[in-house]
């Protein structure tokens, strides 16, 4: 896929098998449109259709190509290795962060189209984790707020989880009836009733009844991979659609590289790279949703001489604070015969230390889920964790389908050390990479050898043998444009609105000034859904 | 260090009988995935990215990492590598000091042949497999410091290139999802029985002691 395919008044159709169209608006790149949305993902792709809903002109670009899931996904880790951002990246530090595959996407739709789908709210009080917790930073937005929004969101893309949620405040019920729980899941949840611990069926992205064009999940298990049968709720299927019909232009393989500033400092639109030239969109508005990585390159990489340290960096806070969430395991073997590999990887979940903090020595949370790797993941582990290699790799691997596990998704701590800056070396459009520089707090070791332990307990409980930990995993990115309550301790306010160039905005992972213990999209869809709402309010006070 | 002697014959065929490919014209192999896996079969046994001594000591080294049985056809590891750093390398990011993976991978061959002539005054393929299985429990434990490696790492580049790359070929092959008692591909058909020790009838069956002709009927019908 070397070509754009959304140009001439069409997008790719991505519900038809067979290269069919839907007619897309387009707007000439002299007019001044309202918003030029950089990237497609959670964030970008949820504000798109929301603010063309709003009835504002919008082209979104994204550097990645258009699939349509029906006809372009195969059923093939190897081969589906075409969404993930595989441009170069140089990562260092003491605990460089595995990027690639385990990172983030590239194509419409962004890491969406190949994220795992668990759909989680944040617990309330890690809005105000400094004054409630003792710990982190508050955000600048009330709990209540984003809980209404994440009824919508859950709402907008059809989740579907149990009647009762065992944790937190009364939420609605989920939109679809969970799925059915694997062999995994239900290993999981005999773990979990032994350590007394509650546990549920995991909210999922991804429909257990048809919804409009999508058909209930069949249970194949690549969801990680890109589902090719479109059960899987992402933006790609669900937001995109929208932003067409409600009047965006989408723009594929369109890889902005520079955004540009006026003399009064205000933006002016952005440099993007199509079809082998190098091209310029004017606009009102830009907001920048490249993810935790991609979203402070551009930034810094459109330095200029009003803006020397990058744009809306006054605060020196664009790339510092990156956080990415533990995401060790515990492994072991069953007797049973569990084939992991069917059903989406993880049917179910505890939060229990979430929402318990008693008998913590580390400040945050953490869930685990149940797991369900395919093989050239499950090798990675076996070499990763253990470095096993020769025969005995060949002979631990077949026991492939008795294997079980589970994995955490744990909150890091924020910390200016760790952070995304540029690289003197440049990519195949000529721009400075990234260079991802991390290193584990000692709360963070804290935390997660309690859940290791934690992990291992429950594996125990259920009778696991040959276990072991997988102790170097990490995930999902966030923090490197913050939300805060003031010009010098961050990016972005409460608005996802830049504090130095007010018609510059970043609207993706890279705006929370902490992680929590729960992977992070439906609290990214929540926030594009709050900022839509926030900018239509201020544009009907003339306040854009 | 993790090999351990001659594994036991009755390890061998956990799957009597299962070959994944017999599901290709079923409701679990789509066009896509069909195409995809094509490709993968027909990739040329030859070096396009590698010169010649490298793709020697590469394939001496997939020998080590992933030994495979003899009475199959062995997965063409070093072609599918070569093929794969021939299209840009395999993950994008590089965890510095490893340059990416294509450079990663040519140094890291020069490196461990270096290597095996300074200490062995013989080039990485012709030493005996014992001595091929001590040069890399060195590099895994952080041993070896030939200067060849600079500005790498060989414990970098054997816990982060071999031990990534090579059994990432091997696990994308069939004849090895074959040997695990993988599903494979799966679409537009998923899964229905995903019940403990329950498997739908186009999933392989594994062989319980004394009941191997029964396994290897099941999986004849496979599909
Ligand atoms: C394997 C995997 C599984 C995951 N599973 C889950 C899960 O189960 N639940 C969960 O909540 N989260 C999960 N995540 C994380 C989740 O997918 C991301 O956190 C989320 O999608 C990030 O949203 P975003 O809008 O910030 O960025 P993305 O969704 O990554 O979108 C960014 C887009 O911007 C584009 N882009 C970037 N820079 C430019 C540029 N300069 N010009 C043009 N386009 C650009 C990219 O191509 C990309 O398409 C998973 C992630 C991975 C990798
Ligand atoms: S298991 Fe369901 S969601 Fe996952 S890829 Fe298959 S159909 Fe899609």
């Amino acid at each position: 896929m070397d070509r754009p395919r959304a140009v001439d008044g069409r997008a790719p159709d991505v519900f038809d098998p067979a290269g069919g169209h839907v007619p897309m608006r387009m707007y000439p790149e002299t007019e001044e449109v309202d918003f030029a949305i950089v990237g497609t993902g959670a964030g970008g792709g949820t504000l798109a259709a929301r603010l063309s809903e709003l009835g504002f002109s919008v082209v979104a670009f994204d550097a990645g190509p258009y699939f349509r899931p029906l006809e372009d996904f195969a059923s093939d880790e190897t081969e589906q290795n075409k969404l993930y951002w595989l441009d170069h990246r140089v990562c260092d530090g003491e605990n460089p962060i595995k990027m690639g595959g385990n990172n983030s996407g590239k194509a419409v739709g962004g890491s969406t189209v190949h994220f795992a789908m668990v759909s989680l709210r944040f617990r309330p009080e890690w809005f105000r984790s400094r004054s409630a917790l003792g710990y982190g930073v508050d955000w600048p937005i009330d709990w209540r707020d984003m809980w209404r929004y994440y009824a919508q969101a859950e709402r907008a893309i059809g989740v579907s989880g149990p009647v009762t949620y065992p944790w937190g405040p009364h939420r609605p019920r989920y939109p679809y009836r969970a799925h059915e729980m694997n062999s995994a899941a239900k290993l999981l949840a005999r773990g979990c009733e032994a350590l007394g611990y509650r546990w549920t069926e995991t909210p999922l992205a991804t429909v257990s009844a048809p919804r409009g064009k999508s058909p209930p999940c069949v249970y194949r298990g690549f969801c990680r991979f890109g589902c090719s049968t479109n059960a899987k709720q992402s933006a790609l299927i669900v937001w995109i659609p929208r932003a067409l019909k409600a009047g965006a232009e989408i723009r594929d393989l369109a890889m902005v590289g520079r955004i540009e500033t006026d003399a009064a400092g205000r933006a002016t639109g952005v440099h993007y790279h199509r079809s082998g030239t190098w091209r310029f969109q004017r606009a009102r508005n830009v907001v920048v949703a490249g993810y935790a990585v991609e979203t402070p390159r551009l930034l810094l990489n459109s330095a200029n001489a009003r803006f020397p340290d990058g744009l809306a960096n006054s605060s020196g806070l664009v790339g510092r604070n990156l956080m990415t969430q533990s995401n060790q395991a515990a492994w072991g073997r069953m007797d049973d015969e569990v084939r992991w590999y069917k059903g989406p990887p993880s049917l179910a979940i505890t939060e229990h230390w979430n929402y318990e903090d008693r008998g913590k020595d580390f400040h945050g949370g953490y869930c685990w889920m149940a797991q369900g790797p395919l093989p050239i993941e499950w090798v990675s582990v076996q070499t990763g964790a253990r470095g096993l290699w020769g025969e005995r790799l060949r002979r631990e691997m077949m026991d492939y389908n008795h294997q079980i596990g589970v994995k955490m998704v744990g909150e890091m701590l924020p910390d200016e050390a760790n952070r995304v800056t540029l690289a003197d070396e440049v990519d195949q459009y000529g721009l400075r990479v990234a260079r991802i520089t991390y290193r584990w707090g000692d709360n963070d070791k804290r935390l997660i050898q309690h859940a290791l332990r934690q992990m291992m307990m429950s594996l125990e409980a259920i009778g696991a043998t040959n276990r072991f930990v997988q102790e170097d995993d990490t995930n999902h990115l966030a923090g490197t444009a913050r939300m805060g309550f003031d010009r010098d301790s961050s990016v972005v306010n409460a608005d996802c609105r830049s504090w130095d160039i007010p018609n510059l905005w970043v609207c993706d992972g890279s705006v929370f000034p902490t992680v929590g213990g729960v992977n992070p999209a439906l609290t990214i869809q929540t926030i594009a859904m709050r900022t839509a709402d926030r900018i239509k309010t201020l544009a009907q006070r003339g306040e854009l | 260090m993790v090999r351990e002697g001659r594994h036991s014959a009755t390890d061998e065929d956990r799957f009597p009988g299962y070959d994944v490919a017999n599901k290709r014209d079923t409701l679990s192999w789509d066009a896509v995935t069909r195409t995809a896996i094509n490709r993968r079969l027909a990739v040329p046994h030859e070096p396009r990215f590698l010169a010649p001594p490298q793709w020697r000591t590469l394939d001496a080294l997939c020998r080590r990492i992933l030994p495979q049985p003899a009475d199959r056809p062995p997965i063409p590891l070093a072609a599918l590598l070569d093929a794969t750093l021939c299209a840009g390398g395999t993950q994008g990011f590089r965890v510095h000091p490893l340059p990416h993976d294509p450079d990663a991978w040519k140094h890291g061959l020069d490196a461990l042949d270096a290597e095996a002539r300074e200490q062995f005054g013989a080039a990485f393929c012709e030493l005996a497999e014992d001595t091929q299985d001590s040069l890399l429990v060195q590099a895994q434990n952080g041993k070896l410091h030939n200067p060849a490696w600079d500005p790498m790492t060989a414990q970098l580049f054997f816990e982060k290139r071999i031990l990534v790359d090579i059994p990432a070929m091997y696990y994308s092959h069939p004849t090895a999802w074959n040997e695990i008692g993988f599903g494979g591909p799966a679409s537009p058909r998923g899964y229905v029985r995903m019940e403990l020790n329950r498997r739908d009838p186009w999933e392989a069956v594994e062989r319980k002691p004394g009941h191997e002709a029964e396994a290897r009927l099941q999986n004849r019908h496979v599909g």
